[in-house]
């Protein structure tokens, strides 16, 4: 791989490892049993370049910003390439929001170039939000039909300078991205991540998960996604590494590029992991009793022998059929964005699987600790990174405080919020708002969170703040939405729920026609963000003299109140 | 040609096969997600039974956001 020590900027790095790794293959794009496209790195480079030297045309300069909003594919990362290496910030956004939240951190990020695909952009077009979103300027839209209305947009594939870009040189503190990791409804939180940040970061994860020419990474988890920008994208490349996008993640499809495609390695989140746990059991348990008492033993070998250590080559011939399945190739599963249940974690490495378990948050360049599998261990979110250094701050009699972080991955602070950056980092170390312990072994051990807000099991962060407005104009007296783990604090990380508090008008009763409309208004969030259930409270909410809800007070006075009882399911 | 009260009922009568209900449980203003208590995965899984039933191709981008068998059934309709 590239000695990411010696480079200043991401598209410094990256224009090296295309010219280094020229021959090899790095991208490979399937759609369902169609293989799409297969580049290799110079392949990639003739389709950036002119990209790049179109961007430069239009006037697209040093520290200009450009969103990307695209499902997984080989133009992400070509798009991207072209915007660093014209010295541009870019700003990934996450194709699942909606098309009024896509605009409004579009406008909040000062993009002046949207490059999307044309299935989004025919629902960005025709959303009301674009109005107020006067500083994209240039939209540049992918596979649009021959005879389609563009709305202004410009086609991608025609975005074509001629003649060679001139590379712009960026420093290491530099702005490389503008990464939202929540805000759509309410102070949008852009996290600033450097050159630096990203650098550092791949220099970490990669000294204990090496990527070589050859490995295929499975590109599963959406790009804009911290995990996915660096390992499907910045990180592969970087190592002259592979990348395999599909453009359905239909399980079906899903399960046969690991075999066709000989996956090494591939990214999930919690549920897609538990998803595949369940599949997999399933056949184990429909195994006829012989085979699986046969097939029982190999597990228990298996884990005997890989105690200390994976032992891939011992792993591979002893469960013969189920790496098989896997394509034979697969080094380890990479899990990310959100807890993952001890127990899942084991059944994978018992399989001679290992799961690359880890912990981290945006604000801090995505991984903070990860199993260094020396040895496995699935009850903890692993060890520090190598430059990470972690404390527990304020730590109770059992060891448990927040956790907090100082290194050169965390982001120089959230874009126009002085105020939230100062509440994040104090005196440089990043508060997470976790809380966990460290064991005698140095492990980390998360143990619930101080925050208010939630991660579900596919990796979505939600702030109470950014759903409040669908509630807005309820019939009622006041309204705040908690996440209850908040309120009664709870030593988990999984099962978090968002909930509702009421203040009902003076002698309103919270009937059906309440519960319908709080649920029709519940029903526009998107299926992850909806709240659990209702909180009635009889009394005003303490608020401050600018009358905003003070939170924290609410939530101690809630406290009181028995969580079994208190929550009614809408 | 189906018509589109044609394209749901058979959407509805799928999804209540695909997931073991009796004939009948599912409406076409219900939300999947809610009233199925099922993950972005698993609709997943039930898309695929659904575009072999009516033999189109239902590209993931076409049901981003849709939650409703409604919806659903209208964007199958239109891609028969």
């Amino acid at each position: 791989m590239l000695d990411l020590s010696k480079y200043q900027s991401i598209g410094a790095a990256l224009k090296d490892a295309l010219d280094q790794f020229a021959i090899e293959v790095c991208l490979i794009e399937a759609d369902r049993e169609r293989e799409r496209e297969r580049l290799t790195y110079r392949d990639f480079k003739e389709s950036a370049h002119p990209l790049a030297k179109a961007l430069q045309d239009g006037g697209f300069s040093a520290g200009d910003r450009a969103s990307i909003i695209m499902t997984n594919q080989s133009k992400w990362l070509i798009s991207a390439y072209a915007i660093f290496f014209a010295g541009g910030v870019l700003v990934p956004l996450d194709y699942k929001l909606t098309p009024e939240e896509q605009w409004q951190l579009l406008k909040h990020s000062g993009a002046v170039v949207l490059i999307t695909e044309y299935p989004i952009w025919r629902q960005l077009s025709a959303s009301p939000g674009r109005a107020a979103a006067t500083n994209v300027q240039t939209v540049l839209v992918t596979e649009a039909p021959a005879n389609a209305d563009l709305a202004g947009a410009q086609r991608w594939e025609k975005s074509r300078g001629a003649g060679d870009p001139a590379f712009v040189v960026r420093k290491r503190s530099d702005t490389a991205c503008i990464v939202y990791s929540s805000g759509t409804g309410g102070r949008p939180k852009g996290c600033m991540m450097t050159h630096e940040n990203y650098l550092e970061q791949c220099i970490a994860l990669t000294s204990i998960y090496p990527f070589w020419p050859g490995v295929r990474y499975l590109s599963i988890l959406p790009t804009n996604h911290a995990i996915d920008f660096m390992v499907g994208f910045f990180g592969s490349f970087t190592c002259g590494a592979a990348v395999v996008h599909l453009r359905t993640l239909r399980p079906e499809y899903v399960r046969e590029a690991f075999p066709k495609y000989k996956i090494t390695y591939v990214s999930l989140v919690p549920l897609v992991l538990k998803n595949l746990q369940k599949g997999l059991q399933a056949r184990f348990d429909a195994l006829p009793a012989g085979k699986r008492k046969v097939f029982n033993v190999l597990v228990r070998l298996n884990k005997l022998l890989t105690k200390s250590q994976p032992r891939l080559g011992i792993s591979r011939r002893l469960l013969k059929q189920v790496h098989e399945a896997f394509g034979g190739e697969l080094r380890a599963i990479i899990v990310g964005g959100a807890f993952t249940e001890p127990q899942t974690l084991q059944f994978f490495y018992d399989l001679g699987i290992p799961v690359a378990n880890g912990y981290g948050l945006t604000e801090a360049g995505t991984a903070i600790t990860v199993n260094d599998l020396k040895p496995f261990r699935a009850d903890t979110v692993g060890k520090p990174l190598p430059g990470m250094e972690v404390r527990i701050m304020n730590p109770a009699a059992d060891g448990v405080g927040e956790v907090s972080v100082r290194s050169k991955t965390v982001m120089a602070g959230y874009l126009n919020e002085a105020e939230l950056t100062a509440e994040a980092i104090v005196g440089g170390w990043l508060m997470t708002g976790d809380l966990g312990r460290f064991d005698k072994a140095g492990h980390l051990h998360l143990s619930g969170r101080k925050k208010n807000m939630i991660v579900t099991e596919e990796g979505k962060n939600i702030y109470p703040e950014d759903i409040e407005t669908v509630f807005e104009s309820l019939p009622v007296k006041e309204f705040c939405v908690f996440a209850a783990n908040y309120i009664w604090p709870k030593r988990s990380m999984t099962g978090e729920k968002l909930v509702l508090v009421l203040h009902l008008e003076a002698g309103e009763q919270y009937g059906e026609e309440l519960r319908r409309e709080i649920n029709a208004r519940n029903n526009r969030l998107l299926n992850y963000k909806r709240i659990h259930g209702v909180v009635l409270l009889d009394e005003d909410f303490p608020r401050t003299a600018s009358l905003k809800i003070k939170r924290n007070v609410l939530a101690e006075g809630l406290a009181k109140l028995d969580s079994g009882s208190a929550i009614l399911p809408l | 040609m189906r018509t589109l009260e044609q394209t749901t009922q058979e959407v509805l009568d799928l999804a209540a096969k695909h997931f073991q209900l009796p004939a009948g449980t599912l409406a076409p203003g219900d939300d999947f997600f809610k009233k199925l208590g099922i993950d972005s995965l698993q609709t997943l899984e039930m898309l695929s039974r659904l575009e072999n039933h009516f033999g189109i191709e239902l590209p993931d981008y076409e049901v981003q956001g849709v939650s409703d068998f409604k919806t659903l059934a209208e964007r199958i309709q239109s891609r028969l």
